[in-house]
């Protein structure tokens, strides 16, 4: 353990291959400093306090945190300050989400990069304060108004929420684009080791911003804009971020396979509720059901070639979500012909490991 | 010859949109004749609202960043604490600024940025075409108070924004003028160099409200206009320094 003489607050950073005993909220917050991190703005809001907290005390000195007047605030002061070039982040969990929807579109459509944790929780309305993934359609199909997408990143464990926080600034530099972290409360709140030697996982060069504000040159300024008045002009735009996608589509599938090899019965489950499905694989591994799970790490571009691949000698396939079926939609439109079953709860309800080898022994 | 007069250097040589008699195009001249004053032309970035001046980039030949309706400051807000050495400045609409984007204006402005705001009062959404502000006077008709802002519909009374926003102690400076004649034309100068010179001085938030005529909302023709503002808006909206 080492600690930085230069912040004023004194923070503990791991070197090497220390792990410390971190929630998934703080550990996203201190992987996003890792990552450089310039610039983050957030409002209160439960289950995701934590990594605001954190950032506030955490940040370090030359580099920028605001409590923001509203979730809206947040989100543009991150708007802002990606068009200043710099690394920024804002954090907030499913109502807060909802709000900064403008602020994501605009970023969609200015191209700006820019990273958004949702540490989500139960809806519709204020809902619940408990884990949930009923955020899935607003994080994988755009979310506000127009037509874009952003990069959709599910972490399943605190380790895993760190690494994927730190990969997606490269991910959002590379590509100028929003990424969106869609974690689950559990994920954000549960304390597991982590260690912040990360391998580095995005190998493109990212280009300088040389479209920045403040980098202009005099007779040719730089213009941050998502405006596009004249006729035609925005069809181009259009037909521009289009091209973007499909190339994010084409790079950017993530996924984890489980014992999907041999496996008759296909499990498919993201984030929190994927670790407890793997539970139910291995219990019903050992009653010699040959079961199997497919974690999409990455939700948009969802991994659509490896699950076909993982699906391939799957009689059926059992999709497992704390939602009423969102998920499931992606899951069927990979897998035409394929017969999908769907064991999902809402509102703070988690399907246990016991229920999931039930209702598979059922279905079988 | 001496020449006394010439277009800012800041100021791009671009076919205007705005209505005749508008206001938007004598501010954005004003600005830009500040920014080249200053020497902060390679240092200056700009945050453009949402209304009639959203395309106000195309007449600025400085950095410039849009803005989601009533989130300049916001964003200005994103960029100044990025880049502290460049000079930030938002330019905004009534209905923008004291309507949708009211809290981010207040906290903005009791944060105490350091940076300057200029504020377009035309008593109406221009570009929407033509209703209620919160500027609107009373007994003003708009499209959506056909019969005349009436409080007594409930319809509020014309928003002070500056006033309020001076009670702020991250209020650096605050004033209001008009564009109405050269004379006040010369007096908005000096308080945008003035509003300037706070955000130089890293002294806080700094606001020129501007009263700017909309002859094509209005329906008046542009001297009819301009005598409006000088007789009706400033009746409501008294000119002058507000807190200093």
């Amino acid at each position: 353990m080492r600690t930085d003489k230069k912040d004023k607050h004194r923070y503990h950073r791991p070197s090497g291959n220390q792990r410390l005993l971190m929630s998934g909220n703080e550990a996203m917050g201190e992987a996003a400093v890792c990552a450089g991190c310039r610039f983050y703005a957030g409002y209160p809001i439960t289950p995701q306090n934590e990594l605001t907290a954190y950032m506030a005390k955490r940040m370090p000195p030359k580099r920028v945190f605001i409590q923001a007047e509203s979730e809206v605030a947040a989100i543009n002061m991150v708007f802002g300050a990606a068009a200043a070039g710099e690394r920024a982040m804002t954090s907030s969990s499913s109502p807060g989400v909802s709000l900064k929807q403008e602020g994501i579109s605009y970023l969609a459509g200015a191209e700006l990069p820019a990273v958004i944790i949702n540490v989500a929780r139960g809806g519709p309305g204020l809902g619940n304060i408990a884990s949930a993934q009923s955020d899935y359609f607003q994080s994988t199909r755009g979310g506000g108004h127009g037509d874009y997408y952003t990069p959709v990143l599910a972490p399943s464990s605190v380790q895993e929420a760190a690494e994927l926080v730190f990969l997606s600034f490269d991910i959002a530099d590379f590509y100028r684009t929003p990424v969106l972290i869609l974690a689950d409360a559990i994920v954000g709140q549960m304390m597991e080791p982590v260690n912040f030697d990360f391998k580095k996982k995005f190998t493109k060069k990212i280009p300088l911003k040389k479209w920045a504000l403040g980098k202009g040159k005099k007779n040719n300024p730089n213009v941050v804009k998502s405006f596009f008045l004249e006729e035609g002009r925005l069809a181009i735009h259009n037909q521009h971020l289009l091209s973007k996608w499909e190339e994010i589509k084409k790079n950017e599938q993530r996924y984890c396979g489980y014992q999907t090899k041999d496996a008759d019965f296909l499990i498919v489950a993201y984030g929190s509720q994927a670790r407890i499905a793997q539970e139910a694989v291995d219990k019903l591994r050992k009653e010699k059901i040959k079961a199997g799970l497919f974690r999409p790490v990455s939700l948009w571009p969802y991994p659509v070639r490896a699950l076909r691949q993982a699906a391939k000698e799957a009689g059926k396939v059992f999709v497992v979500e704390q939602s009423l079926g969102q998920m499931v939609e992606d899951v069927r439109l990979s897998l035409p012909g394929k017969k999908v079953l769907f064991l999902g709860k809402a509102g703070g309800g988690i399907p246990q490991a016991g229920q999931i080898i039930e209702w598979l022994k059922r279905n079988k | 010859m001496k020449k006394v007069y010439g277009l800012p250097q800041s100021l791009k040589r671009a076919d205007t949109h705005y209505c005749p008699g508008c206001g938007h195009g004598i501010v954005h001249r004003l600005v830009t004749q500040a920014i080249d004053e200053f020497n902060l032309r390679n240092k200056t970035i700009g945050v453009a609202p949402v209304g009639c001046a959203v395309i106000a980039y195309d007449y600025w030949g400085i950095d410039v960043s849009e803005a989601a309706h009533g989130r300049a400051l916001a964003v200005a807000t994103g960029i100044k604490r990025c880049l502290p050495g460049h000079f930030v400045f938002s330019y905004q609409g009534d209905g923008d600024l004291a309507s949708i984007g009211l809290a981010e204006t207040i906290h903005t402005a009791n944060r105490g940025e350091n940076i300057t705001c200029i504020f377009i009062n035309n008593a109406c959404y221009g570009m929407t075409g033509g209703q209620m502000a919160p500027t609107t006077l009373l007994g003003q008709v708009t499209a959506t108070t056909p019969a005349g802002r009436n409080p007594k519909n409930l319809e509020g009374w014309p928003l002070m924004v500056s006033e309020m926003l001076s009670g702020l102690k991250g209020v650096s400076f605050a004033a209001r003028s008009s564009v109405s004649c050269p004379q006040k034309v010369r007096q908005t100068y000096k308080y945008i160099k003035e509003a300037f010179n706070r955000q130089i001085k890293k002294e806080g938030f700094s606001l020129v409200e501007i009263l700017s005529p909309c002859p094509t909302i209005w329906q008046k023709n542009p001297v009819e206009a301009a005598k409006w503002v000088e007789k009706e808006m400033a009746e409501v909206f008294p000119l002058g320094v507000i807190k200093e």
